[in-house]
């Protein structure tokens, strides 16, 4: 089999890999790119361990074939926080205690953050759907959905004082 | 061992029970963090495993020799790679057999040979080249099914145990179980009503979200190295150098962050495998399972059937109870049927009470510890008979408990009698609780139940290291499944008296540290939290002699108090008093590095128990169930972080919601199993569940030098009940059969209505 040469960008960084057809976008990013903060709990799409963005759109990595990025933006949990500075959903998961073993995290903060880009004011029930693609078995989310929560008034009580200064 | 008395201990503490952020987030939040699968070894070889597709079969022979021929393949292991060393010792033979088929594979998934290649691809090419002659044969995944005389016999050497005399033919029942005291058929005679019926629960797999993985490296020495997610990485080394032959300390194996366990990572499947195929191709191997293959070759825990048999007074006094268990645990002995008949009747004073259990093979995967293995089934056929009873009695359910239940001197239905206990608070506190006089709306139903868990102490090695600028390091040998490293750090901070922040805790390899038991029984932040406590108090007495050193007084002279050494006695205020950094960055003048040791095997774990309070809403017409609201009631003894505690309460009742109502393994008339994956196989999501209220008591534990109680697992035993008993309330019909699918509460919605009608 002969390799597909694939050019991509991942956080912002034009990447270039070479995979085989039948890899997965997933298998890339931890096999061949050594980003292995996106986890493979199911290989099937179900738990959303593995997520990722693709042009700002959420999508679970063990869906896509590597193949299928070439001239795509792709956004990971190692993309995540402003050089040392962490995401305010980074913050609040660890504040609220959001994670007990952490492998689904990546992908809640990944879901968490595409819900929050897309409505900033969710409802507690908007945000347990929003992030129903994502399986934690240990926290029972109730400190998930509080973190997502804490997080979207900070990064709005923020939002409001950068447009008063404006 | 001296321990402080908590029960009269009013000490003040700054640091436990306080709510710092967890020192390995950051790694958690940003991707950094290693699990199991997360780990590369130069050189790596991709290993995969060939399983059985029957139940059921011989395995008449099987050719590698194909596999072994293609191009990129390096080792192939098959049963003659693992010849039996276990020298009589059976549980370690059924160990061995489980990981790789001996001559009969026996269910399906069984490992049956494995590969190691250049590649993945490779390696899943080289299965499909290997052929195994397989004699099908009859199978039986039911419990019921399995314990008939005419069902097919897994092992032929299976005799059943526990009975007064062996039996002459073998059978699927591995062995009988009885407990209790007094006399239940004279209790029975004194009741005024005696209620009777049988339960039903399915088998549910932990769920963990991340698959077992490992990466072996084995020398032409002999000496190994071994990167594995599991709940304990010195069972781990122990199993795999005693399958394999090893040396125990040539075997140096690390724990990796752990994605999960609730019991489920407390035994091996792929590491003796990856390490044989690592010593047969003399390269690293990496063995990662697929989510498919963790449904179909890992633990999950047993299904149940169970009788119970309970008689009240008409005032609502139990006189006598009585239950039959019987636990399928898989292909091999060891279902958790016993904890099951020791733990049903636990939260009650019975003066005539007893539990017979039985332990039943069948050609199911090995059933693996899950959280309070045993316990949660039993519950749930027992707390929905006293629900029914108080319905019967015209009680209200939450009275009828208060006045059955066991306090501070009950002898248990297992043996041992009570010490201080919480369970009467949890259900006093749970009375007042605004949950319980919420009004409900309708299709809706509040249910409650009350459970019980032992909890274990077990052994535990520390080392604590004080390097020059007075900061901490303590190494446990305790994997991290839940936050226990930020319970480490508070101890160990409380007790030198310094801050959380300079203390910094790590998870230890096997060559480091002595013995730890696996972090399992709820005893981590128990036994290993105590042994850490027990290690800072011995770097204390160093801190202590070192100090002396430096005033040149003798070291009975010197007392420690909040992170300071200060001279007492006579001595008493004549030097100013020295920290903990001070002596710290003197010590390489003082007689060298300062450290504090504990080893030991921990008692006096305190049992637990928690009230959990349930609404739901039933759709009649689709038959799904939606948990409304929820709150959970524990013991702690003492919070050490609360956070965590509340976020174990939360995560042990979700997973009780899963197992009542959505959770199963379905299995086909072809013995294999329907559902392997998290599609068909439907753990609780996000959008199923309210918040889960928490309420924290702290009833202390006097085995425990302040107070704590293991928490993990006593929250997965009442939801069982807890949501049953609110569905049989909101219908009017008693679920006596879990998981309460909609299908299966359709039926129930249907006979009532047959019946109403006719």
């Amino acid at each position: 089999m002969s390799g597909i040469h694939v050019t991509t960008k991942i956080n912002g960084d034009e990447v270039q890999f070479v995979c085989e057809a039948d890899e997965s976008l997933l298998d890339v990013l931890r096999n061949r790119l050594g980003l292995t903060g996106a986890k493979e709990g199911c290989g099937t799409g179900d738990c959303g361990a593995c997520s990722v963005t693709v042009d700002g759109r959420l999508t679970c990595s063990c869906l896509v074939l590597g193949a299928e990025v070439d001239g795509h933006d792709i956004g990971t949990i190692e993309g995540m926080a402003m050089g040392d500075e962490l995401h305010p959903l980074q913050k609040k998961f660890i504040e609220h205690a959001a994670l007990q073993c952490g492998i689904c995290t990546p992908g809640f903060l990944v879901a968490a953050k595409a819900l929050l880009d897309h409505n900033p004011e969710p409802t507690e029930t908007e945000i347990r759907f929003g992030l129903a693609g994502n399986l934690c078995r240990c926290t029972g989310y109730d400190k998930i959905v509080r973190a997502v929560q804490a997080a979207a008034e900070e990064m709005n009580s923020a939002k409001k004082i950068q447009q008063k200064v404006a | 061992m001296p321990l402080d008395n908590p029960s009269a201990n009013t000490r003040k503490y700054k640091l436990v029970g306080t709510r710092p952020d967890r020192q390995d987030g950051f790694d958690k939040v940003t991707g950094r963090a290693k699990f199991g699968a997360d780990a590369v070894a130069p050189g790596q070889l991709a290993g995969s495993i060939l399983r059985s597709p029957h139940a059921h079969a011989r395995i008449r022979s099987i050719d590698t020799s194909k596999a072994e021929k293609l191009a990129g393949v390096k080792a192939v292991v098959t049963r003659a790679d693992f010849p039996d060393k276990t020298a009589g010792d059976s549980g370690l033979f059924d160990i061995l057999t489980n990981i790789m088929a001996r001559d009969k594979a026996l269910y399906e998934g069984h490992a049956v040979a494995a590969v190691a290649a250049v590649s993945p691809a490779v390696a899943k090419q080289a299965l499909k080249l290997i052929k195994v002659d397989y004699e099908v044969l009859p199978h039986v995944t039911d419990v019921d099914e399995a314990m008939k005389p005419t069902a097919p016999v897994l092992h032929p050497k299976l005799f059943t145990e526990g009975l007064a005399e062996k039996p002459k033919k073998p059978s699927n029942i591995a062995r009988r179980y009885e407990f209790g005291h007094g006399d239940v058929e004279a209790g029975f005679a004194k009741a005024d009503i005696i209620v009777e019926r049988s339960f039903k629960t399915e088998a549910t797999h932990q769920g963990y979200i991340e698959p077992h993985a490992c990466l072996a490296n084995v020398s032409p020495d002999g000496s190994g190295e071994l990167w594995v997610c599991t709940q304990g990485h010195f069972m781990v080394r122990d199993y795999c150098a005693r399958l394999l032959g090893l040396e125990i300390s040539k075997l140096r194996v690390t724990a990796s962050e752990i994605g999960g366990g609730f019991g489920g990572k407390t035994t091996v499947f792929l590491e003796p495998v990856a390490l044989a195929l690592s010593r047969k191709a003399n390269r690293p191997v990496k063995l990662v399972m697929s989510r498919d293959e963790v449904f179909k070759c890992t633990g999950p825990t047993s299904s149940a059937s169970i009788d119970v048999k309970i008689g009240v007074t008409k005032d609502g006094l139990i006189t006598a109870a009585d239950a039959t268990l019987r636990y399928q645990g898989g292909a091999f002995p060891g279902s958790p049927a016993e904890f099951g008949a020791m733990s049903a009747f636990a939260q009650y004073h019975l003066d005539n009470v007893r539990t017979i259990a039985y332990d039943v093979v069948t050609n199911r995967p090995k059933q693996a510890a899950y959280r309070a293995p045993g316990a949660p089934m039993a519950n749930f056929a027992v707390e929905s008979m006293i629900e029914e009873l108080a319905h019967k009695l015209g009680m209200a359910p939450i009275d009828f408990r208060i006045k059955n239940a066991a306090r501070e001197g009950t002898r248990s239905s297992y043996g041992p009698v009570y010490g201080p206990i919480g369970l009467l608070a949890t259900l006093e506190e749970a009375r007042k609780h605004p949950h319980f006089k919420a009004p409900l709306g309708p299709n809706q139903g509040r249910g409650m139940a009350a459970g019980f868990w032992f909890n274990f102490g077990g052994q535990s090695c520390v080392s604590l290291n004080i390097p020059v600028d007075g900061t901490v390091t303590i190494s446990v040998g305790s994997p991290d499944i839940g936050g226990s490293r930020a319970s480490m750090c508070l101890m160990t901070a409380e007790e030198l008296g310094i801050p959380y922040e300079h203390v910094r805790a790590i998870i230890a390899d096997t060559s480091s540290l002595g013995y730890n038991d696996v972090t399992d029984g709820s005893r981590t932040t128990f036994a290993t939290g105590m042994a850490c406590i027990l290690a800072a108090r011995d770097a204390i007495k160093k801190l202590c002699q070192r100090a002396a050193r430096m005033w040149g007084i003798p070291e009975e002279a010197v007392t420690w108090e909040k992170g300071y050494a200060k001279p007492a006695g006579a001595n008493a205020g004549n030097f100013p008093p020295l920290s903990l950094k001070e002596i710290a960055a003197a010590s390489g003048g003082t007689g060298g590095p300062i450290a504090g040791h504990h080893e030991y095997s921990a008692d006096g774990a305190g049992v637990s128990f928690a009230t959990h309070i349930c609404d739901v809403e039933v759709d009649p017409e689709t038959g799904a169930t939606r948990i409304v609201r929820y709150t959970v009631l524990q013991d702690a003894g003492k919070a050490v972080h609360p956070s965590y505690v509340e976020g174990q309460f939360q995560g042990g009742a979700v997973q009780g919601i899963g197992w009542a109502l959505n959770e199963e393994y379905v299995y086909g008339k072809d013995g294999r199993l329907q559902n392997a994956g998290f599609l068909d196989y439907r753990i609780p999501v996000c959008s199923d569940l309210p918040m889960i209220d928490t309420k924290i008591l702290e009833i202390p534990n006097p085995g425990h030098p302040y107070g704590v109680r293991g928490v993990g697992e006593t929250s997965i035993v009442p939801p069982l009940a807890a949501v049953a008993n609110a569905v049989s309330n909101a219908v009017g019909v008693r679920m006596t059969e879990l998981p309460i699918s909609p299908p299966r509460l359709l039926k129930a919605l249907d006979t009532v209505s047959l019946a109403k009608a006719s």
